[in-house]
């Protein structure tokens, strides 16, 4: 239950003497610190940190998580986002000592079950992309695009090709041209059609000898499938490009599909949506990248191999772009992934997709009534509506947001709203395969009757959470980013 | 299926309401010439109890910090994980949340970040913390980018040679693509010369990047890198470890501009690498080049103190092409973790465990150096870790026979520097006990003896 009179801070609740560790006595010789370090280079005090038992710092998280909505309490109809149940069992084996306590750098004779698990897969992944060469070192999606973009970068420079232009269709996660821009790359917009797809007039118009990359996000985010891809796949190829996919949307097309039998030369993986990795209130991910095996020699180095029965970390990989970040990758997302995975198998896995899109189209069938789909009747994983017309029917500036706050007044996460940038007043809904019938026509009711509901209602809202909207404008005009004792 | 609640009726309903016939038929936007026509040629579903098997049996082919006794550092360090952390980030309302981006129904995340920011601040003596990054590698890099932006200088960089190996070399993997130049200067006796800093940093030069203690466990003498950084009109990025910083002076003293730790050892287990956090926090000047998300405090509407996440015109969803950086995550759960640990710690308990790692690494190195096979490869102060130079140069055998006694030795550096090929690091936390680290110096005298033995017999 709640409690209200908890959200002091941390710092607030200091008090002076108490701590939250208990320490065994010193075993080994306790000589002056300074004999060993010289004065000059040890502070003066310890840094300024709280000092609390562990009842107070218990008590005090443990209320501050009752402030937070998650799936495990709630609906998050979050677009793009996939926000799927986290099963409980891939959290229990991530944690065995046996994965957990593995250092990084031990010798791999004596990791071989953690070797073995993360060549499985490598091999499950690119099975699953159709692009078999496989590196899971890439922290989070956006970490995998700008890897891919760097193994894109050294392939070309190998070829002596020079290149300076990625392009990205203007619906695209803003991720993407961030990325072509650390790799190097000129992001170039391409325009994209009223259902989301790509533009083809305007990818010609912008496709030439300078384009290294086009990336794409098939389905897209209007979740629609692009039908054009294996055009636009055989356009870009045809001027020596490659083609990227956004891997952001895999959960609608998991065993129906391969990217890399649809063109794509490159992809990540988001394992914490598509795999069911927890979010943990924004991170950790994965960004697991597959390529062709024209690509494999530029991928992160090390990768995991197999000499007979048992496995290494090649780190001998003289033409790779070398390494992206500490260490071999976020296992413990990767396990998870694993482990997922292996729970569905080939059926399995073709059911998440199967009743990912179906329930997305029914939750559409009940939506678009009053909201409107500007790409019709059907879609794949996720839709976007538009709450654009309460604009003049209720007299609402900001209808997207006023809705998707109002929702949280009725227990449910709001969608994704105001992107992609193409569609006016977006509200982007995905549901995932594992919501029911039942959840999905609750939250279909209170949308409806949301819309039905006085403009100051919705202005107004939320009215029943903690806190009701925040100042956002004062917080960036005048930053206060951390606490300070009054 | 596990997890789906759609029954066989409940499809037929809804296929009923869209209007189709079948599933198949909403596939049917899928160009029939690029599907799939043949299951994915992955193994069977697993139930739970199968898969439990299965991952008991992997669990049990690696050796781990819990089956053997591990002094392996290097970035990387076995420190005590309080039960605490696993029960409060266990709860579903933290790890199963989204990011903070509908701010009234998550300020229990953003609290949290704002406490974290707070925490990181309190322990760098820097003004601005992110929420955090992916890991210490890719926060030191971030940190560079950051400074090269900053002072307009995109050329030049000068990193330490006793920085962790994997920073520059994920350094060498961006610049790469962005034509920039990593200058190393060296680290002969195990810390850089103020002179090779002096004769490195140029009026070109944006940063240099210093690790203190450094991958050899080594203290640095950041202030002057710092000093002579400033005086060329270039930043000092520190890497440092976060455990140091209850005896050590803090980079905030030190002069650094831009702080980045590998934030594992506050209440993260190994995890084979990952998912770790990237801590960063850097002077108030820089605060709108910093990557990353950040909370910042506010009012709402009635007047109640609450946070958000902010400046969010940095970041990439709204600034694109031009974001300070293209991350759109934090390490979340880990940054939860790392302020638990610190709360728990408090400043007492942070200075007495960095007081253990210290007394405990000064205790390993004298019982393994009681014989004289094994020397201390540098003479300066150093913090938890330290280089052993093996006068027999058989580093490989030696850690092999220490793993086959159940001691995950030390690492081996010749991979790193080819030139300290006859050395191992040698990393002691808190948690190594005086039978352990006893036990430790056995295993490699004891393997001494044989092959010196075996060398007299020869």
């Amino acid at each position: 239950m709640r409690n209200h009179r908890s959200t002091r801070l941390l710092f607030e609740l200091s008090h002076p003497g108490r701590r939250g560790i208990a320490l065994p006595a010193c075993d080994v010789p306790s000589e002056p610190i300074d004999a060993s370090i010289p004065a000059s280079m040890l502070a003066d005090a310890p840094p300024p940190l709280p000092e609390l038992g562990e009842s107070d710092v218990v008590r005090h998280f443990t209320n501050l998580s009752t402030f937070n909505m998650s799936v495990d309490t709630h609906f998050y109809p979050l677009g793009s986002c996939t926000m799927k149940y986290n099963p409980k069992r891939n959290e229990r084996f991530a944690a065995l000592p046996g994965f957990a306590d593995v250092h990084p750098l031990q010798d791999d004779r004596t990791a071989q079950g953690m070797l073995a698990l993360l060549f499985e897969l490598q091999v499950l992944l690119g099975e699953i992309a159709g692009l078999p060469a496989v590196s899971l070192q890439p922290a989070a999606g956006a970490h995998g695009e700008l890897a891919a973009l760097l193994v894109a970068a050294a392939y070309f420079r190998d070829r002596e090709e020079h290149r300076t232009k990625v392009l990205t269709p203007d619906s695209a996660h803003g991720t993407n041209p961030a990325s072509a821009r650390m790799a190097g790359f000129q992001a170039v917009t391409v325009k994209s059609t009223a259902n989301g797809g790509v533009d083809l007039d305007d990818l010609q118009a912008k496709l030439d000898d300078q384009v290294a990359v086009f990336m794409i996000t098939n389905p897209n985010t209007l979740g629609q499938f692009d039908r054009n891809v294996g055009r636009i796949a055989d356009l870009v190829h045809a001027r020596g490009g490659l083609i990227y996919l956004d891997g952001a949307n895999m959960n609608a097309i998991l065993g129906f599909v391969r990217p890399g039998d649809f063109g794509a030369d490159m992809m990540h993986f988001n394992p914490h949506k598509t795999f069911s990795g927890p979010h943990g209130g924004g991170g950790p991910g994965a960004g697991p990248i597959c390529v062709r095996d024209t690509l494999e020699p530029f991928l992160p180095s090390p990768i995991v191999v197999r000499d007979g029965i048992s496995y290494r970390l090649d780190r001998d990989r003289p033409r790779s772009i070398g390494q992206v970040r500490s260490f071999f990758g976020n296992v413990g997302v990767l396990i998870r992934a694993y482990c997922y995975i292996r729970t569905h198998g080939p059926d399995g896995l073709r059911r998440v997709a199967e009743n990912a899109v179906l329930n997305a189209n029914y939750l559409l069938s009940r939506v678009r009534h009053f909201l409107p789909s500007p790409q019709g009747d059907r879609c794949m994983h996720e839709f976007v509506a538009s709450a654009e017309k309460l604009k003049t029917t209720k007299g609402l500036k900001q209808p997207a947001m006023d809705i998707a706050k109002r929702l949280l007044d009725y227990g449910y996460h709001a969608p994704t709203v105001y992107f992609p940038l193409t569609v006016p007043e977006a509200l982007m809904i995905e549901p995932t395969e594992t919501e029911s019938k039942d959840t999905l026509d609750a939250f279909a009711e209170t949308l409806f009757r949301i819309t039905d509901e006085p403009a100051e209602l919705l202005r107004e809202a939320p009215h029943s959470t903690w806190i009701s909207r925040p100042d956002e404008v004062q917080a960036a005009r005048a930053p206060r980013m951390r606490w300070k004792p009054d | 299926m596990p997890y789906i609640l759609n029954t066989i009726e409940d499809q037929r309903e809804m296929l009923r309401a869209i209007g189709a016939s079948s599933i198949d038929e909403l596939f049917e936007c899928i160009p029939p010439e690029y599907r799939l026509n043949r299951p994915l040629a992955i193994p069977p579903a697993m139930s739970e109890m199968e898969l439990a098997r299965h991952m008991a049996e992997l669990a049990a082919l690696n050796r781990n910090a819990s089956n053997s006794i591990c002094f392996l550092g290097g970035g990387s360090y076995d420190h005590f994980v309080p039960a605490a952390i696993d029960a409060l980030v266990g709860r579903g309302e933290f790890y199963t949340s989204y990011t903070p981006y509908q701010p009234e129904v998550s300020q229990g995340n953003l609290q949290a970040m704002f406490e974290y920011q707070t925490a990181v601040c309190a322990l760098t003596g820097l003004d601005v913390s992110n929420a955090s990054l992916y890991d210490g590698g890719s926060a030191a890099t971030e940190a560079v980018l950051m400074a090269m932006s900053a002072t307009s200088r995109p050329n030049r960089v000068v990193a330490a040679e006793s920085a962790h190996p994997e920073y520059r070399r994920i350094l060498r993997t961006y610049f790469a693509a962005l034509g920039a130049e990593l200058v190393v200067v060296p680290a002969p006796g195990g810390t850089v010369d103020p002179a090779d800093w002096e004769r490195a940093i140029d009026d070109r030069t944006a940063c240099a990047l210093v690790q203190s203690p450094n991958f050899f466990g080594c203290v640095e003498d950041v202030a002057s890198v710092a000093s002579i950084a400033h005086a060329r009109g270039a930043l000092c990025v520190q890497a440092f470890d976060p455990i140091s910083l209850g005896l050590l002076k803090r980079p905030g003293e030190l002069g650094a501009d831009i702080a980045v730790a590998e934030g594992q050892s506050l209440g993260t287990p190994l995890l084979f690498g990952g998912p770790y956090l990237g801590v960063m926090a850097c002077r108030e000047p820089f605060v709108r080049r910093l990557p990353g998300r950040i909370a910042g405090q506010t009012v709402d509407r009635r007047g109640r103190t609450c946070w958000v996440l902010t400046l969010q015109t940095r970041e990439q969803h709204i600034r694109r092409e031009k974001a300070t950086s293209n991350i759109c995550t934090n390490q979340g759960l880990f940054a939860l973790r790392a302020l638990i640990y610190l709360a728990l710690a408090g400043r007492n308990g942070l200075r007495d465990i960095a007081a253990l790692c210290l007394r405990k690494s000064r205790y390993a190195l004298d019982r393994i150096r009681s014989d004289a096979r094994f020397r201390p490869a540098f003479e300066r102060p150093f913090f938890k870790e330290f280089v052993v130079r093996d006068g027999e140069g058989r580093v490989a055998e030696l850690l092999a026979a220490a793993e086959s006694d159940g001691v995950l030795a030390g690492l081996p550096l010749g991979r790193w520097y080819p030139e300290l090929d006859d050395c191992f690091l040698v990393c002691v936390t808190e948690k190594r006990t005086r039978p352990e680290i006893d036990r430790l110096a056995f295993a490699l005298q004891r393997h001494s003896e044989h092959s010196g033995a075996a060398a007299r017999h020869a």
